[in-house]
């Protein structure tokens, strides 16, 4: 077994303590790369199943080719697909131009809870990884978060030997985070060698490419002509920049995702 | 690529304020193993804060962390050298932050304990030395850091070092390196130091490539514990993580506690790459069986030759996180790889205050952060081995409420009438090992004693008065001396059970209920024995057993290659 071999083992025995764990268990797919590859670790998990419906939080300002791209899929593989978005929000006119840490706030965060409310998840499994920022670096595989949501990320329970959060009071639920341990190479060599089918945003054309999707207002593209797998890979193995640089709203204070994840943030 | 790059994951511990999150950050920084972003993250912030630039910063993400300059739950960062991939895990070092620095140090294959050279050996030093013996992880560097504040004293680093090893010696733990190292002035972390000439090893970031990877998780018996059973489709999926050992199309193998026997009918896929006729530890796979049993998820799939232990009591060496103290007669939660099973603690043997490695008299709870060696009761019989044996399914976690608040390690079983041999008259219970064999293992070099199959006696039952290691005569007599019950075999039948007062020495042999020859010839010998077995039990006179018993009256040791198709139970 390889270093992926092992990567991809230890997500698909998460993912199926997710299911067997939680009856109301949801999948949230931003379309992203991981997001994208943990819907192909799902297949191989449920032998080409996916048993439970995935999520997405639909900000309204999302990069338009991914919407499209979202769609058809869907149907490709065949995913029960719940769209979801803050409409009192937007109806309300909430946009990055409010604040760029209000509008996540309100339409990624509270979008969200609301999904959550609305169908009574119990358990949501989520894409992140603990090399993208300091706060997710900090994350347990199942983290709790309480009926708004709310993070107590200063006072987090032990978590050893693959025995995972399981039990805890009604109206909370569970964030599960089966790609923790899977850093931004780990992935793109996980796409090569599995040739997993992704959005074309992330190869390069006319010298830029998108690193990290998003909203299209916040979401800058990098300088660069990786046009394949292989030629991201080899940018990435020399880059010192960060692989969110391009997420303004990073940038918006030192703890701007330690804040926004207390409130319920992916 | 860096596809067949080896990964290894590394714990740093020790006590508050050593310096744990600042070697580590030096390390990376040193390394370049930062981004800009991250960089110019901790310079803001340092600056922000009036300080110079704080390398713990780049771990202690969260603003409570920066603020207070203490690290409050574990981070994971990974990094590498030519050699390999690394996953450095930083652990705090407050005590009340334990859960945390078990949760982060659980995941790790080798550690690097600080100690802070000025301050010398702490609490916590200690504790987490004590940690990391219970978590089984031997191979261990200590760091002795803030040589600059001893002027990278020789002398004081030889006393802390041999204080150290004697405290780790008796937990187990034998360092294979002491690292003397200035972390913020970066002495002997990626270069030599040249104020410390007199050190003559490697500086850390070659030590660390000298740690030696664990290999052989699939070399062992096969622990294919059941995580589910998927009825999807058409297959009817048994599915599972393979915890040690390997499996192969065809294989016969026991699902026990039942102890179904079957054989590997398919291995299951989906991608077309992942086809195969053999899978091995630790993948994540799907198999069919030939034989459509009730299966769920908590039994545990071995090959028939070498199948776990099944019990409902057994010792074990538990940490304690809990908010509240365990304590005896409460219900919890075990789960024990993916069995999950209500238990009790049946009793607290022994709590141990983890600095000083003594026992505390007489204790009723196991308080949060101590140590303890407990007797377990599960409500139902549980799969496992001893952690010596096999790590994985060797250790548990007890969960109180909602909360997972202990981990332990199983040291062995306990004898009990439900998991024993028996003689039995209506309430007169004898537990006999009367029948055990006793082997010499020639690759081990110990004696070890192997128990059939547990089974009850009752009066008129043919009992195995030949076994493979012993020959009893058809006529002799079991003394009990727990129980003051004696049993009397008569034509190799279970004739009758009576107490010590109602018992008439014969003349024909008396065993104990080990199979030990007790050396009585007349009724004279049989109430000396009774009059000093009293004291025995009183004062445990020493030569008592020497006197009375004789093991090789009926009795021989074979000699065995390996222990590997016995039911071993118990090492003399």
């Amino acid at each position: 077994m390889d270093h992926l071999d092992r990567l991809e083992a230890q997500s698909i025995y998460i993912l199926r303590e997710a299911y067997k764990k939680f009856g109301r268990l949801g999948m949230l797919w931003s379309i992203g790369k991981d997001s994208t590859v943990m819907l192909w670790l799902a297949k191989k998990a449920f032998f080409g199943h996916c048993p439970f419906p995935f999520i997405h939080v639909d900000t309204a300002y999302k990069i338009p080719e991914m919407i499209a791209y979202r769609d058809k899929m869907a149907k490709e593989y065949n995913i029960e697909l719940i769209v979801h978005k803050n409409e009192d929000a937007l109806q309300a006119g909430m946009g990055p131009e409010q604040g760029r840490l209000i509008c996540c706030k309100a339409l990624k965060t509270d979008g969200l809870q609301q999904v959550v409310a609305n169908h009574e998840f119990e358990g949501l499994i989520l894409g992140i990884r603990r090399d993208e920022e300091g706060s997710r670096s900090k994350e347990r595989v199942f983290s709790e978060r309480n009926k708004d949501s709310e993070w107590n990320y200063t006072n987090q329970p032990p978590e050893l030997w693959d025995q995972f959060k399981t039990d805890f009071p009604k109206g909370n639920h569970i964030r599960v985070h089966p790609i923790l341990h899977w850093n931004e190479i780990d992935i793109w060599s996980y796409i090569g060698r599995e040739k997993i089918p992704l959005i074309d945003l992330y190869y390069a054309k006319d010298g830029k490419r998108y690193r990290s999707l998003g909203c299209a207002p916040c979401t800058g593209k990098i300088e660069s002509t990786a046009a394949t797998v292989e030629e991201i890979i080899e940018e990435l193995k020399n880059t010192k920049i960060s692989e969110r640089a391009g997420r303004a709203q990073d940038q918006e204070d030192s703890y701007a995702m330690q804040k926004l994840r207390k409130d319920g943030y992916m | 690529m860096k596809n067949n790059r080896e990964i290894f994951n590394i714990v740093v511990v020790g006590h508050v304020d050593h310096g744990k999150s600042t070697v580590i950050g030096r390390l990376l920084y040193d390394t370049k193993s930062l981004t800009e972003g991250a960089i110019e993250r901790v310079k803001r912030i340092s600056k922000e804060k009036g300080k110079p630039f704080e390398y713990a910063y780049l771990l202690d993400a969260f603003e409570e962390e920066q603020k207070q300059g203490i690290t409050i739950d574990t981070t994971q960062l990974q990094f590498h050298t030519a050699k390999r991939d690394y996953v450095i895990i930083d652990a705090p070092g407050h005590k009340e932050f334990l859960k945390n620095m078990i949760s982060g140090a659980a995941n790790a294959e080798a550690a690097l304990l600080i100690i802070d050279a000025q301050e010398g050996i702490q609490e916590q030093s200690k504790r987490h030395g004590y940690i990391l013996s219970l978590l089984g992880i031997q191979k261990v560097y200590v760091l002795v850091n803030k040589m600059d504040l001893i002027q990278y004293s020789e002398e004081k680093f030889n006393a802390i070092k041999l204080e150290m090893n004697e405290f780790l010696n008796n937990l187990h733990v034998y360092p294979l390196k002491y690292i003397p190292v200035s972390a913020f002035f970066g002495e002997n972390l990626t270069f030599c130091s040249e104020k410390m000439a007199w050190y003559k090893g490697e500086p850390l970031l070659t030590a660390i490539d000298l740690f030696e990877k664990d290999k052989g998780l699939q070399e062992k018996p096969l622990r294919f514990p059941i995580q589910d059973v998927y009825k999807f489709d058409n297959r009817r999926i048994i599915a599972g993580r393979i915890e040690t050992g390997s499996l192969r199309v065809g294989d016969e193998i026991t699902i026990s506690p039942t102890n179904k026997v079957t054989k590997i009918k398919t291995i299951e896929y989906w991608a077309e790459r992942d086809r195969t006729e053999r899978v091995q530890a630790p993948m994540a796979v799907g198999i069919t069986v030939a034989d459509e049993f009730f299966n769920q998820r908590g039994e545990v799939i071995a090959h028939s030759d070498n199948i776990p232990l099944i019990a409902d009591v057994f010792r074990a060496n538990i940490f304690w996180m809990g908010k509240n103290a365990l304590i005896k007669n409460k219900e919890y939660k075990l789960k024990l790889v993916t069995q999950a099973v209500e238990c009790e603690i049946q009793s607290i043997n022994k709590v141990i205050d983890a600095t000083t490695l003594g026992a505390i008299d007489d204790a009723k709870a196991v308080k949060t952060n101590d140590v303890a060696e407990v007797t377990i009761r599960t409500k139902k019989k549980i799969c496992f081995d001893e952690f010596k044996n096999n790590q994985i399914t060797g250790r548990f976690v007890i969960v109180d409420g909602y909360d997972v608040s202990g981990g332990g390690i199983i040291s062995g079983l306990v004898m009990s009438a439900r998991s024993a041999s028996t003689f039995s008259k209506q309430a007169m219970q004898m537990v006999i090992s009367c029948f055990d064999e006793y082997y010499y293992i020639l690759s081990e070099g110990i004696v070890k004693r192997s128990k059939g199959k547990p089974h009850t006696f009752c009066i008129g039952d043919v009992i195995p008065s030949v076994g493979v290691t012993y020959e009893y005569p058809p006529d002799f007599d079991v003394v009990d001396i727990q129980t003051k019950l004696i049993a009397q075999i008569r034509k190799s039948k279970l004739y009758d059970i009576v107490t010590f007062a109602a018992y008439q020495y014969s003349g024909i042999p008396l065993l104990d209920s080990n199979g030990l020859v007790l050396r009585v010839d007349n009724d004279a010998d049989f109430s000396q024995f009774i009059g000093e077995l009293a004291s025995f039990e009183e004062v445990g006179l020493a030569e008592f057993p020497n006197k009375w018993f004789d093991f090789a009256k009926f009795r021989q040791i074979r000699y065995l290659k390996t222990s590997k198709s016995l039911n071993i139970e118990y090492h003399i």
